[in-house]
């Protein structure tokens, strides 16, 4: 069986450059920045969510709060991924209700945490808008869902990783892509 | 997670400490659910609980239900007054019936010790014992230790047990899952009330109040049944209170941060006077709230996944 394969596909200086303009691009999608909310999906997307809190609000000088889904009870595989799965803290700043709601990732990939997500967010309140905001989208959808701002996008087989790291969590900031051992099933 | 959290949730004694740490956790993020306006998640959506009650109990089998209706599960009340049971059905028939109606979770409350587990032992579906006889009651202990959990370490903590403890199922769990994760534990009561070689257990005996509220960081204060009067454990509920209540008097020494527990239904002006359990002391109402929660974390935890399907569904987390 052939060794896996590491590269590493943003270092922390790329990863800051890409948060900076993955922020602009949110700031030009969201026609008034006071109405804006970041939320991330645990537990990477949370962390990214406050990094790009900070740069819409050294960009735009508006207030940006932010917030936290765990969307594990909103899983659609629970049935199968025995024993149960931690479940994280949910936690929502401000009342959704007319705000422009940001879900923000760290990977996107089959698309079905995203659904979860949306799910999980409209039981909270109705937003404006919605948008989606991906670190990595590494394609392999399984659902009709795309990203509104990406920060980078690769190719990848089922059987790559992606792996996310931010400094709040691992002590490094990277994104790197492993390439999977196994060839077919 | 060990094999002890399975199928049921019988009792605290056979759980290792990881199992009931596990479950407080799981419990925290559950406590926000309820806080939600629209106070429901889908995760139990399409399962069928059944509360079988053959006891009498209000507080346990609402927080029950209220958990699993906030996880979206379909549920039935079977009370035992309006039941077959009344024309003679044994406990395995009734179940087995509910069984054949395709149900995927029990939670019984019986006046037998051993009931809960009788009916695992013979049912496919996951069985919460909810109250079995003197045996145990898991999510009350379960709720009292994340009520203390959420003021102080439980490790290190001293926690009394005053009152009944000879005929408690509250206590007997309590004293289980205290000592599992750490606190020193003592009861206080009157002699009659207490069991015979607790000490065993590694459980000190106060037999003066006084002294247990000097000592403790915790007390748990047990409900006096009226049946105890009548069969002469007690001379009376006057003479009780002079002794073992636990009243704003006797507080008066105690520390600020002396924790009151009670598992409910009180009798105010019996085993705690009414000032008390309104008082800063109590955290009477907060074990309620935690109820619903350490219920929903445990009906999450047994409905698990099934593994046999796990591989099928691998490569990769979902994305």
């Amino acid at each position: 069986m052939p060794p896996e394969e590491r590269q590493l596909l943003l270092d922390d200086r790329a990863l800051a450059r890409t948060l900076h303009r993955m922020a602009q691009d949110i700031l030009r999608q969201t026609p008034d920045p006071t109405l804006l909310v970041l939320i991330g999906v645990q537990r990477r997307g949370v962390e990214l969510a406050a990094r790009l809190a900070g740069e819409a609000r050294a960009q735009s000088g508006a207030e940006v709060p932010r917030g936290a889904l765990d969307i594990t009870l909103y899983r659609d595989d629970l049935e199968v991924v025995g024993p149960r799965p931690l479940v994280g803290p949910t936690h929502l700043p401000v009342d959704l209700d007319g705000r422009h709601a940001w879900i923000v990732d760290d990977v996107l990939f089959t698309g079905r945490t995203v659904r979860a997500a949306l799910d999980e967010l409209v039981d909270f309140g109705r937003p404006a808008r919605i948008g989606l905001a991906v670190l990595v989208d590494r394609g392999g959808r399984e659902l009709p869902i795309q990203a509104d701002v990406v920060g980078e996008t690769v190719p990848t087989g089922s059987h790559d990783r992606v792996e996310v790291f931010v400094k709040e969590l691992d002590g490094r900031d990277a994104v790197e892509v492993v390439r999977g051992a196994k060839v077919g099933v | 997670m060990s094999p002890a959290l399975g199928k049921d949730l019988l009792g605290l004694e056979p759980l290792c400490a990881d199992d009931i740490r596990l479950i407080l956790d799981t419990a925290e993020p559950f406590k926000e659910i309820s806080e939600r306006a629209i106070k429901k998640v889908p995760v139990l959506r399409g399962k069928t609980i059944v509360n079988l009650f053959f006891e009498a109990s209000t507080r346990t089998r609402i927080s029950f239900e209220f958990a699993e209706k906030r996880l979206s599960a379909d549920t039935v009340n079977v009370a035992t007054a309006a039941s077959s049971v009344q024309k003679g059905e044994t406990l395995v028939d009734t179940a087995r019936n509910l069984e054949a109606m395709r149900i995927d979770m029990v939670v019984i409350r019986h006046g037998a010790s051993g009931a809960a587990k009788f009916l695992a032992d013979r049912i496919q579906s996951n069985v919460i014992n909810a109250g079995d006889g003197k045996h145990e009651h898991p999510t009350q202990a379960l709720l009292d230790l994340l009520t203390i959990r959420d003021r102080r370490p439980i490790e290190g903590s001293k926690v009394c047990i005053v009152g009944d403890v000879l005929h408690s199922r509250v206590a007997r769990s309590n004293i289980w899952g205290l000592l599992k994760l750490g606190a020193e534990v003592a009861v206080c009561g009157p002699q009659s009330l207490l069991p015979l070689g607790i000490e065993q257990l590694g459980v000190r005996v106060f037999r003066r109040i006084e002294e247990a509220i000097e000592w403790a960081d915790v007390l748990n204060v047990l409900r006096l049944q009226l049946e105890r009067m009548q069969a002469g454990y007690v001379p009376s509920q006057r003479e009780y209170y002079r002794v073992f209540g636990v009243t704003l008097e006797r507080l008066e020494r105690a520390p600020r941060g002396l924790l009151i527990l009670h598992p409910g239904p009180m009798n105010r002006g019996v085993e705690i006077d009414s000032r008390v359990a309104d008082g800063p002391h109590s955290v009477i109402l907060n074990q309620v709230t935690n109820g619903v929660a350490v219920r929903m974390a445990v009906l999450y935890l047994l409905a698990g996944g099934r593994p046999e399907l796990a591989e099928a569904a691998k490569g990769g987390p979902e994305r």
